[in-house]
């Protein structure tokens, strides 16, 4: 299965929301939290397109001791990010702190983890256990 | 059964019972399960689901038609599930910011508190209020080995926490005078030097700084800009203004400040303020010096705390209880 995602235009956004949904569906995840992956994936891949130009967005089973979940990988090597810290600060993002970006994004899933430097790229991972 | 189950039924036995014949019960209890799902951090988007599972379960084959219409609100619900948790992480960023800064407002306290002198000739009184937790009126007496009474009043233009910043400055280089008496005017020209060099220059300081003379019963006084004072004279019942003309402290650090005399006797009264008091706002706009005046008068043969305590109480109300400046008034009432 053909896992990843290239996002390159706004289009391709809305076929990893369908890959990350199917991939929830199978594994059990309830209607709201596949709606809490999809709206995960969206933010991460729509940040892509806009800020990176192009990237792309993996969707995989994970497990650890004792549960299994799904991992968001979202990679590019855009022009990275120059202060994380500011970037995660609730009431940063340009849509004017309703809540979105990656903050938003760190808040619908269970683990995030965010590497960026300037210049080379970002890569975030986000986990979602099942309940 | 989980929490969310136990919630799920209530709300499907709701539901049902409201489905049932639309009764204003079913109304109310669906007000107090929002209030309990807000408590226990249940997100909008949950609420569809729940909603969904619900109707679900209780006419099956009825509604099949309108189910998939839930997955489209929930996923518009998603955006305000984020909003709204992030509400709840901002609220708790507030609260720990309060707690800070009333920290901060007690450590001012202690650290601007001054002790009101005790001297025969003289009935002294104090009051300072914050417009908000941290004060930028400071006061403050001073009293020598020659019965001189000295006293400061100063005020930052701007409020809260940048100006209580600037007061503790004020607070630290008054302490660090050297030792003996000085004169209004040197007080002056020596903070202002201190000030001109430390200061942001967006920030400015008004400071009045009186001595009174307990040997010869008269008031030595200068000003850097500070709202005047007022005199009332006990035999004409006459109330004037403590002239004084000074430029404010750190504007230019070859300032010199003049100083000026009044001849106090028994019965008068010196009144000294922050323009919290003077530019006591109320819906009308400033209010005018001879109504200040007419409230100080009402209460002048009072002791000076309650004259103080008074005159506040008044410009309080007039003002809505809602202070917009620190307000700061002190009161020399020369009894012997
Ligand atoms: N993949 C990326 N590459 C480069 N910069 C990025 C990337 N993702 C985010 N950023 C930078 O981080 C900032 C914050 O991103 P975030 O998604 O939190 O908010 P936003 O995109 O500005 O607004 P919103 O997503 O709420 O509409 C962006 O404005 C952008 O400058
Ligand atoms: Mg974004």
């Amino acid at each position: 299965m053909d896992s990843c995602v290239k996002i390159i235009n706004e289009w391709d956004i809305v076929a990893a929301r369908q890959l990350g949904r199917n991939v929830a569906k199978d594994l059990g995840f309830g209607t709201v939290d596949q709606a809490r992956i999809t709206t995960a994936i969206s933010e991460l891949a729509r940040n892509i397109y806009l800020y990176a130009g192009q990237g792309q967005v993996c969707i995989e089973k994970t497990e650890a001791v004792g549960k299994t979940g799904l991992i968001i990988i979202s990679e590019d090597q855009g022009p990275g990010i120059n202060d994380l810290r500011k970037v995660m600060e609730d009431g940063f993002s340009t849509s004017g702190g309703l809540g979105a970006g990656l903050p938003g994004v760190k808040r619908l899933v269970d683990e995030f983890t965010i590497e960026s430097n300037p210049g080379e790229g970002t890569l975030i991972k986000a986990i979602k256990w099942l309940r | 059964m989980g929490f969310r189950d136990v919630m799920h039924e209530k709300y499907k036995e709701i539901l049902e019972s409201y489905m049932e014949d639309q009764n204003e019960q079913a109304l109310y209890l669906s007000q107090k399960f929002s209030r309990k799902s807000i408590e226990y951090k249940i997100s909008p988007e949950e609420i569809i689901s729940i909603h969904k599972t619900a109707l679900m379960e209780l006419e099956a084959e009825r509604s099949d038609s309108v189910m998939p219409s839930f997955d489209i609100l929930l996923e518009v619900m998603m955006g305000y599930g984020l909003a709204y948790r992030e509400h709840q992480s901002l609220r708790t960023i507030q609260q720990e910011l309060k707690s800070e800064i009333e920290v901060a407002a007690n450590m001012q306290q202690t650290l601007l508190g001054t002790q009101i002198p005790d001297v025969d000739c003289l009935d002294i009184g104090a009051i300072s209020v914050p417009a908000r937790q941290m004060s930028g009126d400071y006061y403050h007496f001073v009293q020598d080995e020659q019965g001189a009474v000295s006293v400061a009043i100063a005020d930052i233009i701007g409020k809260g926490i940048p100006a209580a910043l600037c007061m503790s400055m004020i607070k630290y280089s008054m302490d660090s005078l050297p030792e003996g008496r000085h004169e209004p005017y040197q007080v002056l020209e020596s903070l202002n030097r201190v000030v001109e060099q430390n200061v942001d220059p967006t920030m400015f300081i008004t400071m009045f700084y009186g001595m009174y003379n307990t040997i010869n019963h008269t008031f030595y006084y200068s000003s850097a800009g500070h709202e005047p004072g007022f005199f009332y004279n006990h035999e004409t019942k006459e109330f004037e203004e403590l002239y004084a003309k000074g430029l404010l402290l750190g504007v230019d650090k070859k300032t010199k400040y003049r100083q000026f005399e009044k001849r106090v006797d028994v019965g008068d009264v010196i009144l000294l303020m922050s323009d919290g008091v003077t530019e006591c706002r109320t819906e009308e706009g400033f209010i005018e010096v001879d109504t200040l005046i007419g409230y100080i008068e009402k209460y002048i043969h009072l002791e000076a705390q309650e004259i103080a305590n008074k005159v506040y109480k008044e410009l309080e109300y007039l003002q809505d209880f809602q202070l917009r400046d620190d307000f700061t008034l002190i009161i020399l009432k020369r009894i012997k």
